[in-house]
């Protein structure tokens, strides 16, 4: 039920996320969905990709500090309301969103929502009876 | 394993007496042939020849590298030039250089007292040690080297520098035994990663390490990367050079070599001696030099005496590891700051050799610290609230350790330079 997610610390410097995706992209690793956190120091970028152990070595081997973090992804219709229904139920349960991003998938249906909550397990729980579609590794990664 | 037992083990009060016939000479020798101790005597009316007790060393004047420096080159040699077989000279990188001297009994005595530490480090004749020292007027290269043949182990003078190369021989010939600085050592391990080489397979058993200051957190991350026992070893190019102290086998503090060195331990500022086991600074006078004796030098290095007998059976008295310089010691609004404090704390953090630099700079007229530190993955969250709590922690902890405020600035790994040889990791930008 889990998703497997890259973090990697970045110094606020320029050129460092240019060199994170193009050492990605001479790798052949796709990336499926991304988002920077920042401070006016230091930034966490954290990466949703294809092949998650390939995209920790070489990134490692470039001199980057990466931690591989577990996420869960929820798949909702493309459509107003999808996210607010999700946290509601979130909510409801009582656990708290620790950072979330988003991207729609190839055919525009539906989006994608990842997620880090502070209780991970509950969370599936939660969703789950509430009948949300949780994506499996295979699945975001053949998306 | 001794070198020299009989002298190594010699019971305190025969040592006391060898040091203190030696110190007359010494005093006597200097006072006669050196101008500069010759006329500071006579101002002080110091008479070489009333020396009693090891105690009335306490009135004779200090020898600061500065007076090295006025009588720069040959002016502190206490034999002609031709009696000199060797000259080594400090690298001056924070003025003018300064020169010493060796004749041809100072060689002898040095490269046994090398053999000392080797052999108490666990080194044998059947070892193969590498020195990456640099080979010149730096007395590391020669010093070990000498020391290494000596004691008859197999000698491969790679010098300084060209980690790849470096590691590649040690591979190949088969190194069991690594001279060079601590910080050195670490960075041979991470281009051993880099490399994809693994360290255990290697023939490597011991290093030696010295020439700059180091922590016990480091000698752990040495030994479990490089798979070795390290020992620390203690030398400076005024006093001699490597062997004025080194670790046994114990690994709990460095042996002075005391039949050929007189030490104090002082305040910095009183100069008066601290109380046992408290930190000081180290004064060392020479007691069988020829060429270039000294009398209360005073290093700048901070350490302290560790009082109780030593399970290995030498009676020479130990120090703890040099614990930075008095002239490293920072000032910041006021308050004196160690770099070596700081470490301790990044390392109870990280659990790691935190890899740091610190900037003083002073805005407003008011200093301002910055800690640099690279992130490694034990410090690194994908969470911005515990990244920045980490911070936060980090800061507190300083706080307290240092009773100053500190900026903390996280800086990607490998992203510092790594020292080889005396670094500073200090970068102070206050105009005073």
């Amino acid at each position: 039920m889990l998703v497997e997610q890259i973090a990697v610390f970045l110094e606020n410097k320029s050129g460092r996320l240019a060199e994170i995706t193009s050492t990605l992209a001479k790798n052949t690793i796709n990336i499926r969905a991304l988002s920077v956190a920042d401070t006016a120091d230091f930034g966490i970028l954290r990466l949703i990709v294809d092949k998650v152990e390939d995209a920790k070595t070489v990134l490692k081997e470039n001199g980057f500090t990466v931690g591989i973090t577990n996420v869960i992804a929820v798949e909702v219709a493309d459509k107003t309301g999808g996210l607010a229904s999700v946290l509601q139920c979130i909510q409801q349960a009582e656990i708290n969103v620790e950072y979330m991003y988003a991207f729609v998938n190839k055919t525009g249906e539906n989006a994608v929502l990842i997620f880090r909550f502070d209780k991970m397990e509950e969370a599936i729980k939660a969703l789950q009876k509430d009948n949300y579609v949780i994506l499996s590794r295979d699945t975001i990664c053949s998306l | 394993m001794y070198w020299q037992k009989e002298l190594e083990c010699l019971p305190g009060s025969d040592l006391k007496k060898l040091q203190l016939q030696r110190l007359q000479r010494t005093l006597k020798r200097v006072g006669t042939n050196v101008p500069f101790y010759r006329n500071r005597f006579q101002k002080l009316k110091l008479d070489p020849n009333k020396v009693n007790s090891l105690d009335d060393i306490r009135r004779f004047p200090f020898t600061l590298k500065q007076d090295l420096r006025d009588n720069y080159p040959y002016g502190l040699f206490a034999v002609p030039l031709r009696d000199v077989v060797r000259v080594h000279s400090s690298s001056g990188t924070t003025g003018m250089a300064t020169v010493v001297g060796y004749s041809k009994n100072d060689i002898v005595n040095w490269s046994d007292l090398v053999a000392r530490i080797l052999c108490g480090a666990g080194v044998t004749p059947d070892d193969v040690i590498q020195i990456a020292f640099g080979y010149g007027l730096f007395t590391g290269g020669f010093g070990l080297h000498y020391g290494a043949e000596r004691l008859g182990a197999s000698v491969i003078p790679i010098s300084a520098g060209n980690t790849k190369r470096q590691i590649q021989i040690m591979q190949d010939f088969k190194t069991t035994a690594l001279v060079c600085t601590p910080s050195y050592a670490l960075k041979m391990a991470d281009v051993m990663m880099d490399m994809g080489i693994n360290p255990n397979g290697m023939s490597l058993r011991y290093g030696l390490f010295g020439a700059e200051p180091w922590s016990e957190a480091m000698r752990i991350e040495i030994n479990e990367r490089l798979g070795i026992r390290a020992t620390d070893n203690y030398g400076l190019s005024e006093v001699m050079g490597p062997g004025v102290a080194g670790e046994c086998h114990e690994c709990n503090g460095l042996h002075v070599n005391e039949d050929h060195f007189y030490v104090e331990i002082l305040d910095p500022k009183t100069l008066e001696p601290v109380a046992p086991g408290e930190v000081g600074e180290l004064v060392i006078t020479t007691l069988t030099k020829e060429a270039f004796p000294v009398i209360r030098y005073r290093t700048r290095d901070l350490t302290r005496f560790l009082p109780e007998p030593c399970p290995c059976g030498r009676t020479f008295v130990r120090m703890g590891r040099m614990m930075g310089r008095s002239d490293d010691m920072l000032i910041i609004k006021g308050v004196n700051v160690f770099p070596t404090q700081i470490e301790a704390v990044l390392f109870e953090i990280e659990g790691t050799e935190p890899h740091y630099r610190l900037i003083v700079e002073r805005e407003n007229n008011e200093d301002k610290l910055t800690v640099q530190v690279e992130v490694v993955e034990s410090m690194f969250f994908d969470q911005m609230k515990k990244q920045r709590a980490l911070v936060d922690t980090i800061k507190k902890r300083m706080a307290s350790e240092l009773g100053i405020g500190v900026q903390i600035k996280l800086v990607e790994e490998r992203s510092l330079e790594r020292f080889n040889g005396k670094g500073d990791r200090v970068i102070d930008k206050r105009k005073l």
